[in-house]
């Protein structure tokens, strides 16, 4: 019995320490992320260098902006507070190395979901929070009125490094036109040197026309041609492989929609709480559940929707009160008013 | 022994330090399941380049888009090579000048573009000076080149048996050169002195126009034709299309390094003392031959060195057209290539790799030509 004592004391010492591994990880739910964050004490959430509707910052630093609020929605599930978010701003060139390498947690920033980004980038895409189509934008004055008057010889300013130039070469292609592709890096670029006149069009994302046409000097004399040559649907993207951060991110954006899908704004989420409907009480907290399962407390949907407001509540003030997209929202409505916003019911 | 002990240590420690970080890539890639691996080049690119020296479509594969990018960056590298060194010879030379017009036009010269930044001055040609151009329905040309704000139309060579003109060509620079050699010899040995360049000259005119005169090759010019886009826009099809990305960037590098050339020559020649230029003199040769045999082999050692200097600074400074929408290849290669499929370790270091071989080979050439021009001491 002696002779085996130091195999014995160091096999148990090995079972202990499995012991608590295990029990660790059964009670909490096992995210790096997750945990990372409540630690740091923020989000890192990864937007554009400035697109009005999507993610902008003002003069004094405040950002805002349909991507904007989906970080936000994390922040107030996952921290408790809508404005522990840490925004960083980056190019299309850094935006996806800048999720990969960890610098933010969540990349909300107009990208669009392709089969190439899901597959080889190892990012996952956890939802659409617009639904948008490529177009294109030419001067009033050149008489065009579609796609149909271009001609071969044409040049088209546009972000390099994008689907847009990809949706371009393509859309050219099966036209049979030659053309002169005039690209940038940057958006604010591409933009002025189609208002200088050295480019006959400029392609981005309809959204993206719509806030950029507001900026060039003379909006009227730009109109965008009625043609969609492709589908966008934005979203936000986190990193592969860690499935419980994911599945937050992916609820904080479909409760929002959910919430007014049943009526919940953030003006009557408190008094919602007393309703009889069981759907309206999952999204409220009333009925608890939820929120364990991703691994978060009860209130978490009732905090996103006090603090940052339904889908309709943050399209309307980020995108059709600043004049942006002022008329309806086109497919970015829910699937009972005519639109295709459906999300997976909470429950 | 002790000589071979640090030297086998450092060499470990380089090791152990290139080892480290290989590793560490590998590690951290396996984890986030990103591979490694250079054979995305063989896929389809799927993007169009607006200006290309060779044929690309977007379904040409990213290596050749990758190449497309490097004969754009080696094109407009040795086009600004050339003018740079043809601006920092003349302004070089003016600023030795006694005429004081000259010489204050050239300092002028001198400390305006070399000391603002060459970003700068970019964004001034691309997005200022280039922008003011007309549109191509709004001018009349200049005896059919066109200067328009969308590209510079002028007519295009378009040639017929080109391979018989270039042999002649190349025959008769072969022919030269033994030429060349032989007076030489001749002129060395017996003190005679032939008309070398004159008979060069004469050989380089007459024997490849041959080709025209028999008519086997034939030049013709395409001229550029306006073609209406819309109400009020237009291009010109036919000729070639130099487009304002390349002649800003052109402008820009070959002003700014311009000047450091200018200074390197004006270092080069005025610090031949004077004591040589009096004593060839006396000597009895001619102020052609004084130049050609006395100062310029003298002044070219101090000046080549810093010259290429300016040469590999000009080539780097090119990727600068990251900027300005011009499709060099950091553009194509290390922007869009690098967007579209997020293989960052492999794209810049072929990027890199790239850079410095053409760095070394311009500065090796740089230094066979030193040698070669320079007066050896004996």
């Amino acid at each position: 019995m002696f002779k085996y004592l130091k195999q014995l004391t160091s096999l148990v010492a090995m079972v202990a320490v499995l012991f608590t591994f295990t029990t660790e990880s059964m009670a909490a739910k096992k995210s790096k992320t997750l945990k990372n964050t409540i630690k740091k004490g923020f989000v890192k959430c990864g937007v554009s260098q400035g697109l009005a509707g999507f993610s902008f910052a003002d003069n004094a630093g405040n950002w805002t902006g349909v991507d904007v609020d989906v970080c936000r929605a994390v922040a107030a599930a996952v921290l408790g507070d809508a404005n522990k978010v840490k925004f960083t701003p980056l190019s299309a060139k850094e935006r996806f190395t800048a999720l990969t390498a960890g610098q933010i947690d969540v990349l909300a920033r107009n990208t669009t979901w392709t089969l190439t980004r899901d597959a080889d980038l190892n990012l996952t895409f956890v939802g659409v929070n617009f639904y948008d189509g490529q177009g294109f934008m030419v001067r009033k004055d050149s008489g065009m009125k579609s796609t149909d008057d271009f001609k071969s010889g044409m040049s088209v300013c546009t972000n390099i490094g994008t689907t847009t130039e990809l949706n371009l070469a393509d859309f050219m292609a099966a036209k049979g036109l030659e053309y002169k592709l005039v690209g940038f890096e940057k958006a604010d670029e591409a933009r002025d040197t189609y208002g200088a006149g050295r480019c006959d069009a400029y392609t981005t994302d309809k959204s993206g026309l719509a806030a950029q046409r507001t900026v060039l000097p003379n909006p009227d004399d730009h109109i965008v041609l009625p043609e969609t040559i492709s589908k966008e649907p934005l979203g936000p993207v986190v990193r592969q492989g860690d499935a419980v951060w994911e599945d937050i991110v992916r609820w904080s954006l479909n409760v929002m929609i959910e919430a007014e899908e049943y009526g919940v704004t953030s003006a009557n989420a408190d008094s919602m709480k007393t309703s009889n409907n069981p759907s309206i009480k999952k999204i409220t907290g009333a009925e608890p559940g939820m929120g364990e399962k991703l691994g978060l407390d009860n209130d978490w949907s009732l905090r996103i929707i006090k603090q940052v407001g339904n889908y309709g509540e943050s399209y309307k003030r980020n995108i059709q009160d600043t004049g942006i997209l002022p008329g309806t929202r086109g497919p970015n409505a829910l699937w009972t008013k005519g639109g295709i916003l459906y999300v997976p019911p909470l429950r | 022994m002790k000589k071979i002990v640090p030297q086998i240590i450092t060499l470990l420690l380089i090791i152990l330090v290139f080892a480290f970080f290989t590793f560490n890539a590998n590690v951290n890639m396996s984890n986030r399941g990103m591979e490694f691996g250079y054979g995305f080049l063989k896929r389809a690119a799927s993007f169009d380049i607006q200006f290309s020296l060779i044929e690309y479509s977007r379904e040409s594969t990213y290596g050749r888009a990758y190449l497309v990018g490097l004969l754009n960056t080696l094109l407009v590298a040795f086009s600004g090579i050339i003018f740079a060194t043809f601006l920092g010879l003349i302004f070089g030379i003016a600023r030795l000048s006694k005429n004081l017009l000259i010489n204050k036009f050239a300092a002028f010269y001198v400390e305006f573009f070399r000391n603002l930044p060459l970003l700068l001055q970019l964004f001034f040609w691309y997005y200022a000076a280039l922008r003011i151009l007309p549109l191509p329905h709004e001018t009349n040309g200049f005896y059919n080149f066109y200067m328009t704000i969308k590209s510079l139309y002028t007519p295009s060579l378009i040639w017929e048996n080109l391979d018989v003109f270039l042999y002649l060509l190349g025959f008769s620079i072969i022919l030269i050169f033994i030429i060349n050699n032989y007076f030489k010899k001749i002129q060395e040995n017996k003190g005679k002195q032939y008309p070398i360049l004159l008979i060069s000259l004469i050989i380089l005119f007459i024997i490849p126009s041959f080709a025209f005169i028999f008519g086997i090759s034939s030049i013709d010019i395409e001229y550029p034709v306006y073609k209406q886009l819309s109400k009020t826009s237009g291009t010109f099809i036919g000729g070639l299309a130099i487009p304002p990305e390349f002649i800003a960037l052109f402008l820009a590098l070959s002003l700014y390094t311009g000047t450091f050339i200018a200074e390197n020559v004006r270092a080069g020649i005025e610090g031949i003392s004077k004591g040589q230029k009096e004593a060839a003199a006396s000597s009895g040769l001619t102020q052609k031959q004084i130049l050609n045999l006395v100062v310029l082999p003298q002044a070219l050692r101090i000046i080549i060195p810093p010259t290429t200097n300016q040469y590999l600074n000009l080539t780097k400074n090119s990727s600068l057209a990251a900027a300005i929408a011009y499709p060099d290849i950091v553009l194509v290669f290390a922007g869009t290539a690098l967007m579209q499929t997020g293989r960052a370790i492999e794209i810049v270091s072929i990027t890199m790799a790239t850079y410095l071989s053409i760095s070394l080979a311009i500065s090796a050439f740089m230094n066979y030509y030193n040698k070669k021009v320079a007066i050896t001491e004996k």
